[in-house]
């Protein structure tokens, strides 16, 4: 166990590489220039040079590359080209407000889906069942802003219940922390809670099919108890597996989410990067987004054993 | 026992002083305002974004301002004399003027300031090639010596929009002009705090307690400067129609600007003002390629002068004429050197047959034209469907190549033709106060190479411009604008599209909003 997951580590570091190799080749070939945004509207081609001069922008490929993953080798993931101030620093900012939304959307979502889809499953081909698929189909296809914007015109603007925008430190008090997520985590949960839906309810179909169940059944054991202690037990896997894979699809969609919210999140952080090619906040955070990535899979892979104990590494 | 009441008395101690907190935080004036655009770079000099200039107007001061009635007013000046031979200028500073970290504000530092300033604007470079030398008599009093006069000393030290001449510690003043400043310490009415400020979403200002303001009413960037609030918070929200529905709900008191779809569902609200506060608006910029075919022919580009209608401009961005006004001068309207000398072929009833003939006589073989836009920029993109239309009208072939602003910035400054990335056109929009004057207009110039991007090269316009440089008095200063102007559309180094206005909305808790073309936030009261 602990030699598999060293060597997940030591992989991660590969990736990590090739990650950072790719995503600087990619900048460094995207139209744009960072010294034209610094210098403004009102400004001559002499002024962008001395920036670009000034910012080593002209430098060819390999030296800014070999610069920049020299300073990444000392932990240092360089400085906004905009703000002058270090990216470690913008991400530290940005990351409870990313932490805290991913969060509270994960927790809302499992407490939501799991009992629907394995009520769905439990009710298969009833009207409860149609009605969980229809609400399914609904939150894949309505877009995250289109909630977002009927969520704050309802609940914000018309009952003044929940705040329109913004994010108040949990240190600030819980209350208000909670307050301002509430929202932005029924957004952007709506497509995570239609996936794990209808991931929990196919996986629990299929086990629930199974004779193991039917014997459980025949045994006399309350319907609950064969629901949840011996099916969704073992249809567990898919279900941990796609909540995995769906952190994924929650990064992205907090992107939108935080750009709606006006949260100040890692996210928004990313967009405005782009827009303005601030390249070492870019590359900061893509490399801090693929780390997460690939330790959520290798915690969903080592998650495995507690479902299955012939699963062994 | 007495463990348990020491204890008991901590957290009497602890909560008490929270509450406190609590209290004072609360009785605290904050004005929450949503900014036109997020702040990212805190110099003032290498950059010309606006957002940038009006961080600067909060923490800076500046030695000179520009009143309502366009007269140049002493701020952080207390009096100046002009040798009789217009060589020598010697400023003295007001008492008491201090940066934020306390140091008094020297002469050193003014020069400095200036020094760098003239660096990077095209006003100070014009000033500083009249410039003998800056010399500081003693911490107060300094001297300006010209080689020759220069008629606009007090007029480029006033220049109320990018580059601001603001004044800063000279020890920061010091940095390369083309290096971004990190220290956002000066004189100005407010502070900047930076431990808050989360780029991308926050800035923290508070008052400047030490900040002795001049007695004089406010007007424009001159007068007192007032603080009235304790403590400003730029709320940076990109989404409008999230910050419509914030400014709704009471969570913020001002949105700067806000585009003009939205106005309908603010004015339903009676608790909210929506009102036009800049007097100079902004002007619709519509820019060629003087490089390559076909704009390099001067009859092409006089073409779209007889065909563009700045009504339909002033309604593709500002949604209504009460937010705009067409305004056929290179100088912004409503400023004193604004009049419609030369502009005839932009006036009246739109003639498509004489552009037609136009673009006959240019020789247009059906080149393609290339107009970059920037969706995420919807008065750039506004104007690039007009012009499209208008360039197709009169038989142009014609293609939009829409991206990002980053990406249309970039590749403006390339002089490569279409076939490897160049352009042909692109849109922007510049402030009212950028405009009201060959001085600051730098679109207008004609001095290829070192002109903004699109390179025209006209040394005509460059000899007019230069005339009204050395004009000494007002009607002299008229007449010269004129004969630049007459020039400019006759050579048509771009194409004035429209003048409009976006409006503010601001919650009725607040009152004495000053009236100018650059926000300002002292004077504002929240009650």
């Amino acid at each position: 166990m602990i030699q598999y997951v060293v060597r997940r580590l030591l992989s991660t570091v590969v990736v990590m590489a090739v990650v950072a190799f790719v995503v600087f080749s990619l900048l460094y070939l995207t139209p744009g220039d960072p010294a034209a945004v610094i210098a403004g509207d009102i400004a001559t081609d002499e002024d962008i040079r001395l920036i670009r001069v000034h910012l080593g922008l002209d430098d060819p490929f390999l030296v800014r590359f070999g610069r920049w993953a020299w300073g990444l080798l000392h932990g240092d993931l360089g400085t906004s080209i905009f703000t002058n101030l270090p990216v470690t620093h913008l991400i530290a900012q940005r990351v409870e407000p990313t932490l805290s939304l991913t969060l509270c959307t994960l927790l809302v979502s499992i407490l939501v889906a799991l009992p629907l889809g394995v009520l769905a499953a439990a009710k298969a081909g009833t009207w409860l069942d149609r009605a969980v698929m229809a609400f399914s189909v609904l939150g894949f296809s309505v877009p995250v802003f289109v909630i977002a914007y009927g969520l704050i015109l309802t609940l914000s603007v018309r009952y003044e219940i929940l705040p329109v925008q913004g994010y108040r430190s949990f240190h600030d008090g819980w209350w208000e922390w909670l307050r301002h997520l509430v929202l932005p985590s029924i957004a952007l949960g709506t497509v995570y809670i239609a996936l794990i839906t209808r991931m929990t309810r196919a996986s629990m179909l299929e086990v629930l099919s199974q004779d193991y169940i039917r014997t459980a059944e025949a045994k006399g054991l309350a319907p609950g108890q064969v629901l949840v202690g011996h099916a969704l037990k073992n249809a567990a896997i898919p279900i941990v597996t796609t909540i995995g894979v769906g952190v994924a699809l929650l990064i992205s969609g907090a992107i939108v989410t935080e750009t709606v919210f006006a949260l100040p999140g890692i996210g928004r952080l990313t967009v405005d990067a782009i827009l303005r090619r601030d390249y070492p906040v870019i590359q900061g955070v893509t490399l801090i987004f693929s780390a997460v990535y690939v330790l959520v899979n290798l915690a969903v892979d080592l998650s495995y054993v507690l479902f299955d104990p012939r699963v062994r590494y | 026992m007495n463990a348990s009441r020491r204890g008991l008395g901590t957290i009497a101690l602890v909560l008490g002083s929270m509450l406190l907190s609590t209290a004072v935080l609360a009785q605290q004036k904050v004005l929450k305002f949503i900014p036109q655009a997020d702040l990212r770079i805190l110099d003032p000099i290498t950059t010309t974004a606006y957002i940038t200039r009006n961080h600067g107007y909060m923490v800076y001061d500046t030695l000179f301002a520009i009143d309502a009635k366009f007269n140049v007013q002493p701020q952080m000046v207390d009096k100046y004399e002009v040798s009789a031979d217009k060589l020598t200028y010697t400023f003295t500073l007001r008492d008491g003027l201090k940066f934020h970290d306390g140091q008094p504000v020297r002469s050193a530092d003014c020069i400095a300031s200036i020094e760098r300033w003239a660096k990077r604007d095209a006003l100070g470079q014009k000033l500083a090639e009249s410039t003998d030398a800056w010399k500081a008599v003693n911490d107060k009093t300094f001297t300006l010596h010209l080689k020759r006069p220069f008629a606009l000393v007090l007029d480029a030290l006033a220049k109320p929009s990018s580059n601001v001449p603001f004044i800063m510690p000279e020890r920061i003043a010091r940095t390369d002009a083309s290096t971004n400043i990190t220290d956002a310490t000066g004189s100005g009415p407010f502070k900047f705090v930076k431990e808050e400020w989360v780029p991308g979403n926050k800035v923290v200002y508070v008052k400047n307690k030490d900040y002795i303001p001049r007695k004089e009413a406010p007007s424009w960037a001159s007068g007192g400067k007032v603080v009235k609030v304790d403590r400003v918070e730029w709320i940076y929200i990109p989404d409008s129609a999230t910050a419509a529905a914030a400014l709704n709900a009471g969570e913020v008191d001002w949105w700067e600007q806000m585009p003009p779809d939205l106005i309908p569902v603010l004015q339903k609200n009676k608790s909210i003002k929506v009102e036009n506060i800049d007097p100079l608006g902004s002007m619709g910029v519509l820019r060629f390629n003087f490089l390559f075919p076909p704009f390099d022919n001067v009859k092409m580009r006089q073409a779209l002068l007889y065909v563009l209608d700045q009504k339909d401009y002033v309604l593709g961005i500002a949604g209504d004429m009460k937010n705009g006004r067409t305004c056929y001068s290179f100088f912004t309207c409503g400023t004193p050197l604004s009049s419609e000398v030369g502009a005839e072929p932009m006036k009246g009833k739109r003639d498509f047959e004489k552009a037609k003939r136009l673009v006959k006589e240019a020789g247009y073989k059906g080149e393609k034209i290339v107009i970059i836009s920037a969706t995420d920029q919807p008065i750039v993109h506004s104007q690039t469907l007009l012009t499209a239309e208008l360039l197709k009208k009169i038989g142009l072939n014609v293609e939009i190549q829409a991206g990002d602003w980053g990406t249309l910035i970039t590749r403006r400054s390339s002089k490569e033709p279409i076939a490897k990335g160049g352009w042909s056109i692109f849109h922007t929009w510049l402030v009212g106060p950028d405009l009201t004057s060959p001085a600051v207009n730098f679109a207008i110039r004609g001095s290829g190479d070192k002109a903004w991007f699109g390179w025209p090269n006209d040394p005509t316009l460059e000899k007019l411009r230069d005339d009204w440089f050395a004009a000494t008095d007002p009607a002299a200063s008229k007449k010269a604008a004129e004969a630049v102007q007459k020039r400019a559309f006759e050579f048509v180094p771009y194409v004035p599209t429209s003048q409009f206005i976006l409006p503010t909305a601001y919650r009725d808790n607040l009152s004495g909003l000053i009236i100018a073309p650059v926000t300002f936030m002292w004077n504002v009261e929240k009650r």
